[in-house]
């Protein structure tokens, strides 16, 4: 249990959070027409008869759009149905032309799911914790309305009226504003995962209403709650929850009682305000969509959906532990983002191969390779490299050079910015540069017995016990070889003439 | 079951309805004479049988999901969009200002 606690006049508040995320569905066409999807189009170019609500037009479903509802729906572990069905939304908004919104109420696509959010000390998060998810249902999205462009006038566009819309339903499973940042994020990762909605909060394809109540510690009924709508980013969701949570409290001791409404964010404030003018919303009025068929899925279908699932952010992360050997920050860090495990796994297959080895024997370094060295040398030198030279060939060969020892750590840094500067093969550089390690045992051999032969009394001194003076002796010698020898053949050379 | 006349007074509005006293006058009977009559069909014991959707045992068909496959259901026709807007300007429709 999270130990999120606000302070109030008259005790402690303890937090009930549920989120009701929609997500475009990544598809081609809309949900019921085939207008296109994309982003960024001229205003009323991507709009059908059937998304402008003409007369006599029918609605077909998308059947991508149910594949995607269906492969998410079974990664979060839920209950599919088999039969559902969409029904009208019923309310007047100048961006909805039908008068009525296209949904699921009665009999939702997808039933009972769940997801974990990891453990996370430093956001209060103590161990591992299911988040129930209630259901996922599709519908249509709205048009479009631009408020500032005309003294008196509302401009509509409808390119986005009818693009297919998950609507993610939690149960008030969250209890503090990092567990709800924590489940929006775990729910991105698995949405772009299995490729079903790109995530992309920033144009609008994730966003969250945000139901909060606040009661005593203690208390076993739930306050009445309030729902934030359209909130757009993970940071503004925790806003949103911490201000509203504060909100609802400072009603409470002041002697008053929380009105159950919807409210709206403003980002640039960090607040909430209540949307008065739609008292009447939730009279929607739903009934079952006439123009549509129940929807009825065979089991060929399923299996389809099912079989094209790739391995979710859960079971990758236990793989990349448990088989290649990776530390848990490790995998953590390379499964957060479907970039960083497509990047990472690439470059350990190329690095696997050139080397000759199980990837579980370089994963550790290909792994901290990925997160720390190579990130490391792309900032330092900003805008002077091109992250585009950085193919997974040119980064293998690196790491291979690096692993048989001919090129030492820093050199395989050295070669990296030369790779990002100039676009040049690793090995090229190596050798025209100079950037290589010695391994040849008979050059070092001569520079030790050199630098023994010259340090005979330090010798005497380790020989009587003086352990310390090996790190001397692998100094000089790293310095008559001007750094390139190999460390552990240094290493290796040095105890054998010691002994 | 029954509505009152408060209750029809309301669904005219939500669904912008204009309904005098007068036509409510008339309206509130008639819609419970219907639903006086369904109610009726309540009286069937139907516990067994599955709920029928359609007369013809049809499956709801699917589309493919290809932008513009056919002209009637794609995009790409904003003249036609906007041919009957009372007001359309820049590509866009006009609207009396709606603001939250």
């Amino acid at each position: 249990m999270s130990n999120y606690r606000v302070h109030g006049a008259t005790g402690e508040w303890e937090v009930v959070i549920g989120l009701e995320v929609h997500a475009q569905v990544t598809s081609n066409a809309k949900l019921f027409s085939g207008a296109s999807t994309a982003f960024g189009a001229e205003p009323n170019s991507q709009v059908s008869l059937i998304d402008a609500a003409m007369p006599g037009m029918l609605p077909v479903p998308n059947r991508e759009c149910i594949r995607q509802a269906v492969r998410t729906g079974m990664a979060i572990e839920a209950q599919i149905n088999s039969w559902s069905r969409f029904d009208r939304k019923n309310y007047f908004y100048a961006d909805l032309p039908q008068g009525y919104q296209i949904s699921q109420l009665y009999h939702p696509l997808v039933g009972e799911g769940q997801l974990v959010i990891e453990a996370d000390e430093k956001a209060g998060i103590p161990e591992d914790k299911v988040i129930r998810i209630e259901r996922i249902h599709v519908e249509q999205d709205a048009g479009k309305l631009m408020h500032d462009q005309h003294p008196t006038m509302s401009y509509v566009d409808l390119n986005r009226t009818g693009v297919a819309l998950m609507e993610i339903v939690s149960r008030p499973d969250m209890t503090s504003p990092a567990e709800a940042g924590a489940y929006i994020r775990k729910l991105r990762a698995i949405l772009r995962y299995v490729g079903s909605c790109d995530g992309n909060m920033e144009e609008g394809s994730m966003r969250a209403d945000v139901n909060v109540s606040v009661r005593k510690v203690g208390d076993t009924e739930l306050g009445t709650r309030t729902e934030t709508k359209n909130v757009n980013s993970v940071r503004f969701v925790m806003q949103a929850i911490e201000h509203e949570v504060q909100r609802q409290i400072d009603v409470i001791e002041d002697g008053g009682t929380v009105v159950q409404e919807t409210r709206l964010f403003d980002p640039n404030t960090g607040t909430t305000r209540s949307m008065r003018s739609k008292e009447d919303a939730h009279d929607y009025r739903y009934f079952p969509d006439p123009d549509l068929l129940p929807l009825v899925l065979h089991e060929d279908f399923l299996e389809d959906c099912r079989k094209s699932l790739p391995e979710l952010p859960d079971a990758k992360r236990a793989r990349y532990e448990n088989e290649l050997g990776l530390t848990p920050y490790n995998a953590r860090e390379l499964t957060a983002e479907v970039e960083t495990f497509a990047r990472f796994e690439t470059l350990l297959a190329a690095t696997a191969k050139g080397i000759g080895k199980p990837e579980k024997e370089v994963a550790t370094q290909v792994a901290n390779w990925s997160l720390s060295v190579a990130p490391g040398v792309i900032k330092a030198l900003g805008d002077e490299g091109d992250p585009a030279n950085a193919t997974a060939e040119r980064q293998a060969a690196i790491l291979d050079m690096q692993a048989k020892g001919e090129i030492s750590g820093g050199q395989a840094k050295e070669i990296f910015e030369i790779v990002l500067k100039e676009g040049r093969e690793p090995a090229e550089i190596a050798e025209s540069e100079g950037l290589k390690q010695v391994s040849d045992t008979g050059a070092i051999e001569a520079a030790v017995d050199e630098i023994l032969a010259n340090n005979q009394d330090k010798v005497e001194q380790y020989r009587g016990g003086k352990d310390k003076l090996f790190g001397f002796f692998v100094g000089q010698t790293m310095k008559a070889m001007q750094g390139k020898a190999n460390p552990a053949v240094v290493n290796d050379i040095l105890k054998d003439k010691l002994q | 079951m029954s509505v009152t006349r408060e209750e029809v007074a309301k669904i005219a509005s939500l669904a912008r309805i204009n309904m005098d006293e007068h036509a409510l006058d008339h309206m509130v009977p008639e819609l419970n004479n219907i639903l006086a009559w369904v109610e009726q069909l309540g009286e069937v014991d139907t516990s067994d049988v599955e709920p029928m959707t359609a007369v013809i045992g049809q499956e709801l068909r699917l589309r493919d999901d290809v932008v513009d496959a056919d002209p009637k259901t794609g995009g790409g026709r904003r003249d036609d969009i906007l041919a009957n807007a009372p007001v359309a300007e820049h590509g866009f429709f006009g609207v009396p200002k709606v603001i939250e």
